[in-house]
């Protein structure tokens, strides 16, 4: 039984539809990367799986139940948690607060998940009390991630996290991608640096033009020259 | 030293006085525009039906044989706070929340608002008539003087005025208290920041709009009754007003609540300071001065006083668009 089954999907912007039937699965505990040229409807898969647009036809299961059209706001009670690729902290609110509102929707204490998400990000602890917008690229994208965590999501969706992030932090990011997914969360991605996001994916979907045009693990993405020559970049 | 003190009840006093009531609304204005995102014209109007229903429960309470150590529309206006919350919300409900989720673009919403504010100066005039009430009913205010050594005046400070003073330091406090340490404080100040991150992660945007009108028509409601203490209540008081809260809006920073508080003081201290006469500071110094001082050297003569906060309102866009403490550009 997976925990995500995209199934069909056409989903689009107002009248203009980008998705054209695109499925999409993946078990519990694996990453899976989307990867595939500009305009393929990458983010656009992401914002259609988590509420943000409206979805024509398919359907989206997660965990046994349809989330299908279901508005964001919801999604948090279902577990899944969303790190958009810009604006994505609350400039203005300090680092822990940032953190403190990914918990608004949990009622219970959340103490412990708050300490666990600062031993991932052991930078951010030091930074607690800094307004958000103050912080580099990289470590606001940290900050991201560590508010998507606070209600102990079981898939998190990122959408191009290394995005205009220097080579090294890229790396980290990738790094802190694998801690979480090793704590038990699954993971969707989308990525524009493809190759090093493949060789970390349990699972890989390449888009084109708002359908699937090669699924696969990673490595045999990867190994695949059709696919290197198409989207990697030889 | 006599003209000293003079300065201080004319010049000071009364800049800090209508500085206050300045940044009470304000406070109310930049967090509705933070979080709704539009300007509210109704917020003048707000005041003046949160000083008449405070009367109204006043008079109530008179009826009913009730004595305070406080004068009776102090006391009502507590209640009188909840009740314009409780409007401002039905408001919100009848008038903005349908364009909102219509999607109306903001200039709509301006404009609705600007309906609202006819609306509820019709409705003001229709139950309270035109002429000026003394919000006083059941005894006169009482009115405290300082002495100071040397000055034979003393300074003055009425029981309204120092109500004031400690209601919007009280304020200040426990605003500052409910958007830094509490769970739904944050969240207006995330939604406020970047609201579709605040709808991804799952906060109640809801609630947000809730505590916006409500924290808005209370304060608008303690703004528009403590003013009326201070001088009377007329039904048009939020004309001369609307111009002044909104120039300490922007000045301070739209959507930055503090920048409202130091917006309304820096406002209303300019009004006063520019309607001061400045002649009498000079005259104990007469005698070392080569020119003869005029009879009234004010900056500005107070018929015009309303031209003050456009002028600052002015200076800020062209200078320094984003105000005191970073806001928004319009």
């Amino acid at each position: 039984m997976s925990l995500l089954s995209v199934t069909n999907l056409h989903a689009g912007y107002g009248q203009m539809t980008i998705l054209k039937g695109v499925d999409m699965t993946l078990d519990a505990g694996e990453i899976g990367v989307i990867v595939g040229p500009n305009g393929a409807g990458k983010s656009t898969m992401l914002k259609a799986i988590f509420g943000m647009l409206n979805i024509s036809e398919g359907s989206v299961g997660f965990d046994g139940a349809d989330i299908t059209g279901i508005r964001s706001e919801k999604l948090a009670a279902h577990k899944i948690a969303f790190v958009p690729q810009e604006a994505n902290v609350f400039p203005s609110l300090t680092v822990h607060e940032n953190l403190e509102m990914g918990a608004y929707s949990r009622r219970d204490a959340y103490g412990a998940v708050l300490d666990s998400v600062y031993e991932i990000f052991p930078d951010l602890k030091d930074k607690r009390g800094q307004p958000a917008g103050e912080l580099s690229g990289g470590q606001r994208q940290m900050v991201a991630f560590g508010r998507a965590l606070m209600i102990e999501p079981k898939l998190i969706l990122l959408d191009e996290p290394t995005a205009g992030l220097s080579p090294l932090f890229m790396s980290v990011i990738f790094d802190r991608v694998i801690a979480i997914n090793k704590t038990g969360v699954t993971v969707a991605m989308v990525e524009q640096n493809a190759k090093q996001a493949l060789a970390i994916a349990h699972k890989g979907f390449v888009l084109a033009n708002g359908r699937n045009s090669y699924t696969g693990t990673g490595n045999e993405l990867l190994a695949n020259p059709d696919v290197a020559r198409s989207f990697l970049g030889g | 030293m006599n003209e000293l003190v003079f300065f201080v009840d004319n010049g000071l006093i009364a800049g800090l006085i209508i500085g206050a009531i300045y940044a009470l609304g304000a406070i109310g204005v930049t967090l509705i525009f933070g979080i709704l995102r539009f300007a509210h014209f109704a917020h003048g109007d707000m005041m003046t039906m949160g000083a008449f229903i405070s009367l109204i429960i006043a008079s109530l309470l008179q009826a009913a044989g009730v004595h305070g150590p406080f004068a009776l529309v102090f006391i009502g206006m507590f209640p009188a706070m909840v009740i314009t919350a409780a409007i401002a919300i039905g408001l919100d409900r009848i008038f903005y929340k349908p364009l909102r989720q219509a999607g109306a673009r903001p200039i709509v919403l301006v404009m609705a608002s600007l309906g609202v504010t006819l609306m509820l100066q019709g409705v003001l005039r229709l139950f309270g008539g035109v002429s000026a009430r003394n919000m006083f009913i059941d005894r006169p205010k009482s009115i405290f003087q300082f002495h100071l050594p040397g000055a034979n005046r003393p300074i003055v400070l009425t029981e309204p005025q120092i109500i004031l003073f400690v209601f919007t330091a009280v304020t200040v406090f426990a605003l500052h208290y409910f958007l830094t340490r509490t769970r739904l404080g944050k969240a207006m100040r995330a939604v406020s920041d970047n609201p579709d991150l605040a709808r991804i992660t799952g906060i109640s945007t809801e609630h947000v709009v809730w505590a916006t009108w409500i924290i808005g028509g209370a304060l608008a409601c303690a703004a528009g009754t403590l003013l009326s203490m201070d001088v009377a209540l007329k039904p048009d008081l939020s004309w001369n007003i609307l111009l002044p809260i909104f120039a300490a809006t922007i000045v301070g920073g739209i959507g930055q609540p503090y920048g409202a508080i130091a917006g309304g003081f820096l406002v209303g201290l300019c009004e006063s300071l520019s309607v001061f006469n400045w002649a009498i500071l000079l005259r104990p110094i007469k005698p070392y001065l080569w020119f003869d001082i005029p009879s009234s050297l004010a900056l500005v003569p107070t018929e015009y006083k309303l031209m003050v906060p456009f002028l600052i309102l002015i200076i800020v866009l062209i200078y320094r668009p984003t105000g005191i403490f970073k806001g928004r550009v319009l």
